[in-house]
């Protein structure tokens, strides 16, 4: 990575690291705002990791960072007792999360130049901890797909290899860690879009326990499916953002009143050699599924050795129904989503078809004018599935199927503490690769969908590079329900073991 | 399970979306293949299995009745394509001159 940016490379800095640096006076929060925005201009015409730059915002916040470590001074107090947990830290949001200030086009010509009027409270209080939003990130259209193609506005091209995807649909938020324009980043995960680009960018990505995180804000697609959560370079960047937005919220009556442990501590014991005895799972019969790349299967199969030296007990388990776990999600996702974007009908707000013969004509034409073929793909699958006679054949029995794919993590959990599978059955594909075959850009959640099915919480943490391909290969570490301390302590002490480099080289 | 061309029109009218000729054709393949794909899910025997809404065992949530600020008027219309008068604008629906729809 070039070192054009000048003193500050982002790429070798993590959260904690920015707020000690600014606390301490070793730089500004204006000057990591100014290495953001270099790396910005250096790499994102490339990359195209935002569609929207918010600089305005950016500067007004790191200007409150640099004056709260003025006045703490004047006041005799040591700014690390008086900074926000992300002081100074640049982050990025996926662009299906509202905030006043910005515009949010969820990746969508139907809200190209949608104005927020509220803010999403997870990003609010990523902010609010003292984050600089530098930008909003890239997504496949509402956040329909896997490899962030279907984004109205273009693709988001992966730091490792500008000629492959990202993955998606959080491929922006994935690509601006990865490649060093911000520290942390947001995505929404309703089918693996935060841990699928989370594992081919090489970044750490967690998605949390359903209801863990307010979804109040973000543009709904799945509503018993969506999760707001994380990336970072290093799991204690993830706990760190996590810490920042976790907890109930008013706003979302699914938020889940649970109490917010310390998952920065967790990770700090994992430090201190805390895996012994920590009961992990291997789940064997996901790895002995067609399309799984050897490359993957041999790191993944390494990652549960190296668990073992860590002297945690490692034994094998197997969940039977995850197999079904695709057919039941592309029946229950479109199905929710119909149903939530029934909401664009070129009324209230977004794309309105010009000389409409009457109000159906105005709401047929602006649908059919302002969304996507994804989009409309999985609205017509979802209105098919809900639809009088099909219900009980589709909806029904996918309902059904989920309650099997909880079981068997009921059951697995049982035995373990925590289950390893691959994040993703390949590396990184090219870009246009699987662009006209959805039903094979569909299986590159295999692995991730069973999770949100269930509505537990998993990582994505990098495994090493696959011998084939040299592209990042991602380990998922599956949690039970509000178990993120176990999950994110398990990731922590693996990640210490592999000393993975999270720095690609952008080629291209 | 394969789905018609008149099919694809019906929930193609159910889901409001104006598609034309050759959008029903690719979208009936479309849908014909992930339905192959999915239709195994109608062969697994799940008599007496409980049906899953939602993930977790959640309860209904209420709150004090109080009067707290919203949307403002102004902020509601801001993304609106057409408005006036403080209200959204859309045809003529009812009275004379609306149409039969």
């Amino acid at each position: 990575m070039s070192g054009a940016s000048g003193a500050i490379d982002l790429s070798t800095l993590t959260a904690a690291h920015i707020r000690e640096g600014i606390a301490s006076g070793q730089f500004s929060a204006r000057e990591v705002l100014d290495a953001a925005q270099t790396r910005i201009v250096e790499v994102d015409e490339r990359v195209h990791a935002f569609l929207q730059l918010t600089p305005e915002l950016a500067e007004e916040a790191a200007g409150a960072v640099d004056a709260a470590v003025a006045s703490a001074h004047q006041a005799g107090l040591d700014p690390r007792d008086t900074l926000g947990p992300l002081a100074g830290v640049p982050v990025g949001l996926k662009d299906n999360m509202n905030i006043v200030g910005t515009n949010t086009t969820a990746g969508a010509k139907i809200l190209e130049n949608h104005v927020s009027v509220y803010d999403c409270t997870a990003a609010r209080r990523l902010l609010d901890a003292g984050a600089v939003l530098v930008g909003k990130c890239n997504l496949d259209e509402f956040a329909f797909g896997s490899s962030t193609e279907n984004s109205a506005f273009g693709p988001t091209r992966n730091p490792w290899d500008l000629e492959r995807v990202p993955g998606g649909s959080s491929g922006g938020s994935a690509a601006s860690v990865s490649a060093g324009e911000v520290v942390i980043s947001l995505g929404s995960d309703t089918g693996g879009s935060i841990r699928q680009p989370g594992a081919l960018t090489g970044t750490v990505a967690l998605k949390p326990t359903y209801g863990r995180v307010s979804r109040y804000g973000i543009v709904a697609f799945g509503s018993s499916l969506d999760q707001i959560g994380p990336f970072g370079k290093t799991v204690e960047d993830c706990a760190m953002a996590l810490q920042a937005i976790a907890g109930p919220d008013p706003m979302d009556a699914t938020s889940a009143v649970e109490p917010v442990p310390d998952y920065v501590a967790a990770v700090g014991q994992a430090a201190a050699g805390g895996v012994k005895g920590l009961r992990v799972g291997v789940v064997t019969d996901l790895l002995e599924v067609e399309g799984l790349a050897g490359e993957v299967r041999s790191l993944v199969e390494r990652a549960a050795s190296v668990f073992g030296e860590l002297g945690a007990q490692v034994g094998e388990v197997e969940l039977p129904s995850a197999e079904h776990g695709l057919s039941a999600y592309y029946i229950i996702g479109p199905a929710e989503a119909s149903s939530n974007l029934a909401r664009f009908d070129g009324i209230r707000y977004g794309y309105r078809a010009h000389n409409p013969a009457d109000v159906l004509d105005l709401y047929m034409r602006s649908r059919a004018e302002g969304f996507g073929p994804e989009t409309i793909r999985r609205v017509m699958l979802g209105t098919y599935a809900l639809s009088a006679g099909y219900y009980d054949a589709y909806y029904g029995q996918a309902q059904k199927a989920r309650t099997l794919i909880k079981r068997d993590f009921s059951a697995a959990f049982e035995r373990f503490d925590v289950l390893l599978t691959p994040t993703t059955p390949t590396t990184a594909f090219k870009i246009g690769e699987k662009s006209d075959d959805p039903l094979g850009m569909y299986l590159s959640d295999y692995y991730t969908i069973p999770v949100n099915l269930a509505g537990n919480c998993a990582i994505s943490v990098p495994a090493g590079l696959g011998s084939d391909t040299g592209l990042p290969v991602g380990l998922q570490i599956i949690g039970d329900y509000f178990a993120e301390e176990t999950v994110l302590r398990a990731a922590a002490a693996f990640e210490a073991a592999v000393e993975f480099d999270s720095r690609p080289r952008i080629r291209g | 399970m394969a789905i018609s061309e008149e099919q694809v029109r019906h929930v193609a009218l159910l889901a409001r979306l104006a598609l034309s000729d050759e959008q029903v054709a690719h979208i009936g393949e479309d849908l014909n293949s992930i339905l192959g794909h999915i239709d195994t899910i109608q062969q697994l025997d799940l008599d007496g299995v409980e049906p899953t809404a939602h993930p977790l065992d959640v309860v209904n949530v209420t709150r004090a009745d109080e009067v707290r600020p919203g949307l403002s008027r102004e902020d509601a219309l801001k993304n609106a394509p057409e408005a006036d008068n403080g209200a959204f604008v859309i045809p003529q629906i009812v009275g004379p001159g609306g149409d039969e729809a």
